[in-house]
């Protein structure tokens, strides 16, 4: 349009073809050429749901959005998408538009009034998704707040940097609203401007949805049923009613627009969706677990019963027909193994009308398919096309013996190709209505070719490690963090690297041990005391197991002497093990290469002294025969948390165990939370009617790239809190002279603060055995 | 001695030719050991083995508290002084029954120690509280069962317990087996036994992965009889088949699905 040769007050001037449009557009007082192109289209679209009102406020509103002066483009999003979103929430125009009016207000007064078009471009998508005028406001209000807060000032300049995130937040919604509720918006956008407010790459990367934990986030606040919840189900309905043991690969269904990826099984496992929302058909509904359980049902029959079959002399169309036809074998013979499984097959079956193609316009190819499909399963299909009917009955004669087989129902899948075959089969326009059947998998398998493409098969090749580069240790095992401001965990947040302990010199500990040889004489007493005697003998009882002959004759004496027997003279016995499983979890940070000041041992660090405590715990828990493990954490940031083994719960106190210890060294820091959750992983998997992690640390839990002092505190308590629904007793021995502030914080009453570090070797095993007492 | 002989024919069906062994053994009073999960049909096989030798037959359920006096017998109070109770090993050692210790491992390991003496060529049972020596009659003979399928290490059998027994191991039976016991025992008709069974076999699979045990054939039992009293089959097997064996959440919902896809 030359709109340069034409003043632009122009537009003002042009003529409507309906009066009521033309006075209208007058009172919409806009000049721009390419809203006054369309003006006439919208209006009779608005027109059919709109009443006189409605359209008064309509065109009001469109008005002062022209008047914002940020050219024509906020006006044409809004003037073309408005009557869709009114219509999708139900024509409740009245609720929704002052907010709709305050938001772009809000937005125009803010460096952010370039997020205004996007804004109105996508509301009616998103509104399509979240079909009340409630969910569009918690919508808006969501988005206000992520404006609000991320808004950039920098060194006192006020609100000068438009937020980053914004514009992609309005990008992206038709997409977030497709996949997860107003409620999970909120959440995934909270975390987002928490974690990345002051952050605009970043923040940026999480709006658009393209870091790692924005998408996991979002994954987490997903509708439907999630795979990570029904996994154990799936793993169990596998394994009980198909014997099938292989692996569950989900992939993801929210960020794969393009491909659409759809079930399949390889040699490396059956491959799953991530989530399964229920299904509303025209039938009854379905919930996500019994979709999962469909597919996986269809998977393990194709395993079972079809055989691969050449496919080079066939056309595409001869083998879609016979993947149906074969399809709707191994389902009949999977409905015979199992007859419930009819009804979640027949719910999730299209039913496709028998007129709803046209074969002389459109390629009707998959809706026939789809149709005798649904005859084979269905008895009750209620299709009369004789060849259909004459097939369906083919098919079940060919099942009525045994389970006839993939090449036999692939004859009778060409043969109907066959006879059913159209000219407009070719036709570029293809019918899709009703005949995707999703729960069934891509049928790779059913194929083999015998003649390879002409491409290299580069593709085969097999990936090696770089030569030189071994793999060290374990991969790292990921631990949520809790936030403790949202009240949520960070999902796969801290990496644990575990690993054995390097060795050192054994003799080491021993000469420790020596050291103390006073002390553990004085343990060795109270661990005599303390040993479990396994049987012990509780005597007058008036039931028992057993006559307590002694008592028993003292009691006849006094019966036959006139006076009142004693009734007590049976014995029983108890039986008094102890059945206690330990964990010592050393926090082996820089600070405890700290020196202790004076007395008998200066000079010695806290590392030494750990060394010579918990060489004297262990031995005497040894001793006792309790079960026990030793290991010791430090932490370089959330991607590298150190566990180090000392001692398994398996292993004796011996050697290897105390060349371990002496090898102990410090540095790092703490993070508390993570090391305490990978110990209590071990400690779980324990059979003990008591589990205690015993913690023994000199300071409080940091680390170098957490500023916010309180949330390591708040993740270790929170760690804490999970161990005690476990059943596990923590317990914390603190070095810190200061520590009573946070420790009660973190551990509740299970503490002690240790003043005099130079006591520690007395304290660390007494303290030990009055827990265990 | 007529209280412990057992008057009309128990069912038990064969899976092999474990009844001719075991009359073999008998002819030889080799003590004999049962192993095998639970409700497999142990107890039921000695209990039709005591009626085709034509021998009393005591049992004894063991359990943890169970002390040796228990088997042994013990000391009671009377008007006149002390009175000597024989215990169930003691009375059939004397009246020369078959003595049947059920689920031995539940005893204790030193309460089992008792049976020691009477397993051997000595065949006595020596009381030491009564200073009394038992000759073990020619008829006794002792039979344990034992369950091998408990994880918990505490619970095994000594060795010197174990080596003194001739053993039968027993096992759940192949499904038109199971099927056919099932039918006899309770009268169902075969197609609903058929099914029971299967749904018994998909617990079954799921022994190590949450189940320390499948649904036996007593459960089984168990489900038909319900149905044949006219309970509904879906609520019957729940209430015999899987409510029993599980706490677990998912593996019960599992098995739910499992019966749903089966009785339609």
């Amino acid at each position: 349009m030359a709109t340069g040769f034409r003043p632009v007050s122009d537009a003002r001037q042009r003529q409507m073809l309906h009066p009521q449009v033309q006075a209208w557009w007058a009172a919409l007082d806009c000049g721009f050429a390419p809203v006054a192109d369309v003006f006439e289209e919208c209006l009779y679209e608005a027109l059919t749901s709109f009443s006189k009102p409605q359209m008064e406020a309509y065109i009001e509103a469109a008005r002062v959005i022209g008047k914002l002066g940020r050219g024509p483009e906020p006006l044409l999003a809004f003037l073309e998408e408005w009557p869709a979103v009114v219509a999708a929430i139900g024509g409740d125009q009245e609720s929704i538009l002052p907010e709709v009016m305050a938001a772009i207000r809000a937005m125009q007064k803010s460096p952010n009034s370039s997020s205004i078009t996007p804004f109105l471009q996508t509301l009616a998508a998103v509104a399509r998704r979240w079909p009340s005028a409630d969910q569009l406001r918690v919508y808006i209000d969501v988005a206000l707040d992520l404006m609000a807060r991320t808004s950039g000032s920098i060194h006192g300049h006020h609100t000068t940097f438009p937020s980053p995130g914004l514009p992609e937040l309005f990008r992206q919604a038709p997409h977030l609203a497709s996949l997860a509720s107003t409620a999970g918006l909120k959440n995934w956008a909270e975390y987002g401007i928490r974690n990345y407010a002051d952050h605009p790459e970043r923040q940026e990367d999480y709006f658009r949805l393209q870091s790692a934990d924005s998408r996991a986030v979002l994954q987490r606040e997903r509708h439907g049923t999630l795979f990570a919840d029904v996994e154990r189900k799936l793993d169990l309905y596998l394994r009980a009613l198909w014997r099938d043991s292989d692996p569950l690969v989900p992939y993801s269904t929210a960020f794969d627009e393009l491909r659409k990826p759809i079930p399949y099984y390889d040699k490396l496992g059956l491959r799953v969706p991530d989530v399964f929302d229920d299904f509303h058909g025209p039938g009854e509904p379905v919930s996500g677990l019994d979709r999962y359980r469909a597919v996986l049902a269809h998977m393990v029959g194709h395993r079972r019963w079809s055989r691969a079959q050449i496919a080079d002399n066939w056309s595409p169309f001869q083998r879609m027909a016979v993947e149906f036809f074969e399809d709707c074998r191994i389902e009949t013979l999977l409905i015979r193994e199992y007859p419930g499984l009819r009804r979640i097959f027949l719910a999730l079956h299209p039913h496709p009308r028998a007129d709803a193609c046209d074969p002389e316009t459109t390629s009707c190819l998959r809706h026939r398919l789809a149709m005798i499909s649904r005859a084979l399963l269905d008895p009750a299909h209620g299709y009369s096309d004789p060849v259909l009917l004459d097939f369906v009955q083919r098919f079940h004669a060919a099942l009525a013996v045994g389970e006839s087989s993939t090449a036999e129902i692939a004859a009778l899948a060409l043969a109907y190709v066959t006879r059913t075959r159209r000219q407009s089969d070719q036709l570029a326009k293809l019918h899709f209505d009703d005949t995707v059947i999703d729960y069934r998998d891509d049928n790779r398998q059913l194929w083999q070719f015998i003649e390879q493409g002409d491409e290299e098969d580069a593709f085969d090749v097999e990936r090696k490690l770089e030569p030189g580069e071994e793999l060290k240790g374990l991969p790292p095992r990921h631990y949520p963090e809790w936030d403790s401001q949202s009240q949520t965990y960070r999902p796969d947040w801290v990496s644990v690297y575990e690993a054995l302990h390097p060795s050192g010199d054994a003799a080491q500990i021993d000469r420790l041990l020596q050291k103390h040889a006073v002390l553990a004489k004085q343990l060795k007493r109270l661990l005599d005391l303390l040993k479990p005697q396994d049987r012990v003998r509780i005597r007058y009882q008036e039931d028992g197991s057993d006559l307590d002959l002694d008592t028993a004759l003292r009691s006849l004496i006094d019966f036959k002497s006139g006076s009142t027997p004693d009734p007590r003279i049976n014995m029983s016995h108890r039986t008094d093990g102890r059945d206690i499983t330990v964990l010592l979890l050393l926090d082996l940070s820089e600070s405890l290469n700290q020196k202790v000041g004076a007395g008998g041992t200066a000079g010695q660090t806290i590392l030494e002294l750990s060394q010579e405590a918990v060489s004297l715990l262990a031995w005497a828990i040894d001793c006792l025969g309790d079960s026990c493990a030793i290991a010791g954490f430090h932490s370089n940031t959330r991607h590298e948390v150190r566990y180090q083994h000392i001692k398994g719960f398996s292993e004796r106190w011996d050697d290897t165990v105390k060349a371990r210890l002496a090898a102990m060294e410090a540095g790092w820091s703490t993070r508390m939370g993570a090391a305490l959750r990978h110990a209590g992983h071990y400690l779980a998997q324990r059979k003990a009617d008591k589990k205690i992690l015993l913690l023994l640390t000199d300071g409080e839990p940091a680390d170098i790239d957490v500023s916010e002092p309180g949330h390591l505190r708040a993740d270790a308590k929170k760690a804490v809190e999970e161990l005690n629904t476990q059943g596990i007793t923590t317990f914390c021995l603190s070095l810190d002279a200061k520590a009573d502030e946070y420790v009660s914080e973190i551990f509740g009453k299970r503490w002690r603060v240790l003043d005099r570090i130079e006591r520690l070797p007395e304290t660390l095993p007494s303290l030990y055995l009055e827990l265990t007492r | 001695m007529s209280d412990y002989r057992i008057h009309r024919e128990p069912f038990y069906q064969p899976q092999g030719n474990e009844v001719t062994l075991f009359e073999a053994a008998y002819q030889a009073r080799l003590p004999v050991m049962v192993k095998g999960p639970t409700g497999c049909g142990k107890s039921r096989f000695i209990e039709y083995m005591a009626w085709k030798l034509g021998k009393p037959l005591i049992t004894v359920a063991c359990n943890e508290d169970m002390t040796a006096s228990d088997l042994v017998g013990r000391y009671l109070l009377d008007a006149g002084g002390t009175r000597w109770l024989d215990g169930p090993l003691t009375t059939a050692a004397r009246i020369g029954a078959i003595c049947y210790l059920d689920e031995i491992v539940e005893a204790r390991q030193d309460t089992t120690v008792v049976i020691h003496p009477l397993t051997d060529h000595r065949r006595v049972l020596p009381l030491d509280k009564k200073g009394e020596l038992i000759e073990a009659h020619p008829d006794f003979q002792l039979v344990i069962s034992y369950n091998p399928g408990y994880q918990s290490l505490m619970k095994d059998l000594k060795q010197s317990t174990k080596q003194r027994f001739t053993a039968f191991d027993f096992d759940y039976p192949e499904a038109a087996l199971e099927t056919q016991i099932v039918a006899r025992e309770t009268g169902i008709d075969a197609a609903v036994a058929t099914r029971l069974i299967k749904i018994g076999h998909v617990a079954r699979n799921l022994k190590g992965h949450g189940l320390d045990e499948g649904v036996s054939t007593r459960l089984i039992v168990y489900a038909a009889t319900l149905i044949r009293s006219g309970v509904e089959p879906r609520d019957a097997c729940r209430m015999a088949m899987v409510r029993p064996i599980t706490d677990d959440a998912d593996i019960r919902e599992t098995l739910d699905h499992a019966i749903d896809s089966t009785f339609v």
